[in-house]
């Protein structure tokens, strides 16, 4: 679907630019949702929503100037970029030509969600919170959550770049809530993917009996132990881990600031020989896959991580000027209404040749985070810190007694470099990342990964 | 009428006309400015209108949700058409019906100032230059400010509904913050500093700047504790985090679903005397205040913790009807593009009798906690558990002493509320964990993960 016509575009990248600046760009989006909920085992909370808008960027010397408008009414758009022009005082900049835009490099979507019936939807729900609650009698709340959402951006520049991008993307998430003699425990799952409406072909009830399990288990969990000791990460959400450890301190803004431990660090050994770990955002059918970043550059695969040196940060069109080097693919926004800044897209570890088990039968104490409630990090400083969701112990090489409210805490460059043990298993999960305000569909993956030596923060004191 | 209560009555009858048995209307439109500011140059600047509308719709008791950007009377028409067809897929709620009208609306003196339309942006710009300016001239280890972000705002909402509920109000913000870097050697420690009003002219640039210079250069050289159980005095930005927690807790929305600590605990003993706070929508220092909630029920005052009970929960018009009361004017609106629900508005922790000093000597030997990180994935709601990432200072002899880092604290709301042993006398807004005028917290005792 074409959003604004070509001419339109050339219009308003000609008015941005009447009175000087160094390069403009439109970007237009159009997105539409729909979102529904049970709990309670009722149907709840239907909703529709749909967006037109665009922003509009004009680059000059070091400034951005940006506008964004509800709507894509031409009228609209050329008063906002006059405006932009308005704050400069120079010559007309040259506009090149748009060129034709290459057809995109969509994700195969075999089944559009917004045509597939809303009762549909609401009877995986169902199917869902059936499942959930005849996990054992121990279930005592379900809840659960479908999401779909079409995106289509189109973005035009002033160096006659056009292109385009349709992203859908479907998610499922379900919380179960586990009592058992006064203790309370919850476990979540979620199964997403850039992909139609075929992604919940299949038994896409099974998180519900993962989330019920997760639940159940730690209702006999022990309070977390405090301390230094080796971690065992597992595969799947377990690479949030890399993502927030690693990942954002790789990205360009913060690196060009100083505001990242890996500034200045290109080229160096910052992990043991076998890590290799990427970028990247043309992954079939992943969550955070794309044709195009929201600057048009196509998607990149970007090695970050090479036999454990540093080899990329990852770019956006600002950051990759300054640094005089091509963009990576990774100028990603929340919405029109944000300016693209250096984001990740699916970032992994790339599986190694140990065995998971092994992994495990090596450590004699330690920790065994499964998975992750989430994670943050402080690039500057490289401190971060990891809600677990499904932690146990491990004691004499085996994983024995499940452990509730752990904290994995510590110091990036640190834990990078006690990685000593990557899987040969591997798997890529959903997340939200967050970032500035904004907001970013990403995947993460890994294999179980040991790292020797993290702080564990937990209540055993 | 103004043309947004215009759009919200237009789009109340088009619901109708698409089938609703009842419908309500939230429309929204503003302007806001954004400046980001970075080694004394402007890096980004933005100007943005915007406004939207959202439709929540009733056949009977079941009810849906829709919205959209399109105002036209075409695009109110299909945005109608979409809330009634996502009514259709809920299953009936007894709870669920369109408000009716609940009062009138409360006078927020100075909820909208004109400030923030009438400052230059030339003016604002040098306001974010000079936050900048203050860090770094506040200690020669302060190297560079990673950016200091300026924003203001003004908008305008109303709400109209086929029960005859009608409104409108305008609201003014303007806010800053910054994250300052100090650096010896080869360590680097951070610093955050923020202000919040509702335009330029109520922002101090020298006092946000200097927050943020003092807390990075007081970093260095941090470590990380020993592993024990201690005292811990939270700093006013981390108790206000924890007061966000309590709100979020007396919710009634997930009481009512069973999934919140403080579930069946009306009136009972759950926190210690020491700790009083209420939610308060009304009072003009609070970002949260206004005239009415997100369903045009008028905002109020409803004391939350006090004598060491839990005195009320916070309710929207559904948790109202379903616990047989009624609203406390707390239905959230993020903005039109989500249905309202029940949430906290400002949380107002009463300030205690001891100054910050004597919060540290009745401390003796512990943790003054400064900032955590984590709270999305390290608290769970449901369970009242947390387990956070931590930095902050040393408390020794009753002063603060060395810096710390690299650490978590831990443990369970309610132990924790009931450990609280003294409220600082000097209470401040802070833009975290909700809107909360918050004071530092004295706690008995927390766990402290570190080495």
């Amino acid at each position: 679907m074409s959003l604004v016509a070509e001419e339109i575009a050339s219009r308003v990248l000609e008015r941005a630019l009447s009175h000087g600046g160094d390069f403009a760009e439109l970007f237009c989006e159009e997105r539409r949702g729909f979102s529904l909920s049970i709990d309670e085992s009722r149907i709840e909370r239907p909703q529709f929503g749909s967006e037109r808008g665009a922003g509009i960027r004009v680059i000059d010397g070091e400034v951005t100037r940006f506008a964004h408008v509800d709507g894509l009414a031409e009228d609209d758009l050329i008063r906002a970029a006059e405006g932009l022009a308005g704050a400069l005082g120079g010559n007309p900049a040259k506009v090149l030509a748009l060129r034709a835009a290459a057809p995109p490099d969509l994700q195969e979507i075999d089944l559009d969600p917004a045509s597939v019936a809303a009762g549909r939807k609401a009877d995986i729900l169902r199917e869902l919170d059936e499942r959930a609650r005849s996990a054992g009698p121990e279930v005592a709340q379900a809840s659960a959550s479908y999401a779909e959402g079409r995106r289509a951006v189109a973005v035009f520049n002033s160096e006659g770049l056009q292109a385009s991008d349709d992203r859908t993307r479907v998610r499922l998430g379900v919380q179960v809530v586990a009592r058992k003699n006064g203790s309370v425990e919850t476990g979540f799952e979620t199964l997403g993917e850039h992909r139609g409406f075929e992604l919940l072909d299949g038994d896409p009830a099974r998180i519900a009996d993962e989330a019920a399990g997760k639940a159940i288990t730690l209702l006999g969990a022990d309070p977390a132990p405090a301390g230094e000791m080796t971690v065992v990460v597992g595969k799947g959400f377990g690479g949030v881990l890399f993502h927030e450890m690693t990942g954002h301190g790789l990205e360009a803004d913060a690196v060009q600031k100083g505001a990242s431990v890996y500034a200045d660090r290109m080229g160096d050994r910052v992990a043991e020989p076998l890590l290799n770990a990427y970028d990247d955002g043309t992954m079939p059918h992943e969550w955070g896959t794309g044709a195009i970043d929201d600057e048009g550059t196509p998607s990149h695969k970007t090695a970050v991580i090479q036999e454990g040196r540093l080899t990329s940060y990852l770019y956006d069109r600002l950051r990759a000027r300054r640094d005089d080097v091509e963009s990576t693919g990774n100028g990603r926004r929340s919405s029109f209404r944000d300016l693209p800044i250096p984001r990740m897209t699916n970032t992994y570890i790339e599986p190694g040749d140990a065995d998971p088990e092994a992994i495990i039968a090596e450590v004699d104490r330690g920790f065994y985070a499964v998975s992750f409630g989430g994670g943050q990090v402080e690039p500057a400083t490289g401190d971060f810190v990891f809600g677990v969701s499904e932690g146990y112990l491990i004691e004499g090489g085996r994983v024995t007694a499940p452990c509730r409210g752990a904290t994995l805490i510590g110091n990036c460059l640190q834990a990078l470099a006690r990685i000593d043990a990557v899987g040969s298993d591997f798997e890529m999960k959903t997340g939200f990342c967050g970032k500035s305000g904004q907001t970013a569909p990403v995947g993460t993956g890994q294999g179980h990964v040991r790292i020797r030596g993290i702080t564990v923060g937990g209540t055993a004191v | 009428m103004s043309e947004l209560g215009g759009v919200a009555g237009r789009a109340a009858e088009a619901a109708t006309s698409a089938g609703a048995s009842d419908a309500e209307v939230w429309a929204e439109g503003g302007r806001s400015r954004e400046v980001r500011v970075h080694g004394g140059e402007v890096e980004s600047l933005t100007e943005a209108s915007g406004r939207g509308v959202g439709i929540r719709a009733w056949i009977g008791s079941r009810t849906g949700y829709a919205y959209g950007t399109d105002l036209s009377d075409a695009g109110l028409a299909e945005l109608a058409d979409a809330a009634v067809g996502a009514a259709h897929v809920a299953d009936e709620d007894e709870s669920s019906a369109a408000p009716d009208p609940a009062g009138d609306p409360v006078e927020i003196p100075g909820l909208h100032d004109v400030g923030v339309a009438s400052t230059e942006t030339t003016r604002v710009i040098d306001l974010a230059k000079r936050v900048e300016r203050a860090a770094l001239d506040r200690d020669e280890r302060v190297t560079a400010v990673e950016e200091v972000v300026y924003v203001d705002e003004d908008s305008t909402a109303a709400i109209a509904s086929t029960r005859g509920v009608s409104g409108t109000f305008s609201a003014s913000v303007a806010y800053a913050f910054l994250q300052a870097m100090a650096t010896e050697g080869s360590e680097v420690q951070t610093g955050l500093g923020f202000g919040v009003a509702r335009s330029p002219a109520g922002l101090d640039p020298d006092q946000i700047g200097v927050e943020a210079g003092d807390e990075a250069s007081s970093m260095l050289g941090a470590t990380k504790p020993e592993s024990r159980s201690c005292p811990v005095v939270l700093s006013d930005r981390v108790a206000a985090s924890f007061a966000g927690f309590v709100g979020g807790a007396v919710s009634a929305d997930d009481v009512q679903r069973g999934r919140s600590p403080f579930a069946d605990r009306l009136g009972e003993e759950v926190a210690s005397a020491a700790l009083v706070i209420a939610d308060d929508g009304t009072d003009p220092g609070g970002l949260a205040s206004a005239p009415f909630d997100g369903e045009g029920t008028p905002r109020g005052r409803t004391p939350l913790l006090g004598e060491g009970r839990l005195l009320a929960y916070l309710h929207d018009s559904y948790t109202a009807r379903r616990a047989g009361g009624t609203s406390t004017g707390n239905a959230a609106r993020a903005s039109y593009r989500s249905a309202p629900s029940v949430s906290p508005s400002n949380l107002m922790i009463e300030p205690g009798e001891l100054t910050f000093d004597q919060l540290l000597e009745r401390a003796g030997d512990g943790v003054y906690v400064t900032e955590v990180a984590g709270l999305h994935s390290g608290v769970n709601p449901v369970t009242g558990r947390y387990s956070v990432g931590a930095s902050g200072r040393a408390i020794r002899g009753g002063e603060l002493a060395e810096p710390l880092r690299e650490f978590t604290i831990a443990g369970d709301l309610l132990g924790t509320l009931a450990a609280v042993d003294a409220v600082g006398s000097r209470a401040r807004w802070v833009p975290f964990g909700g809107s909360v005028h918050s004071a530092p917290l004295l706690v008995g005792e927390i766990a402290v993960g570190g080495a």
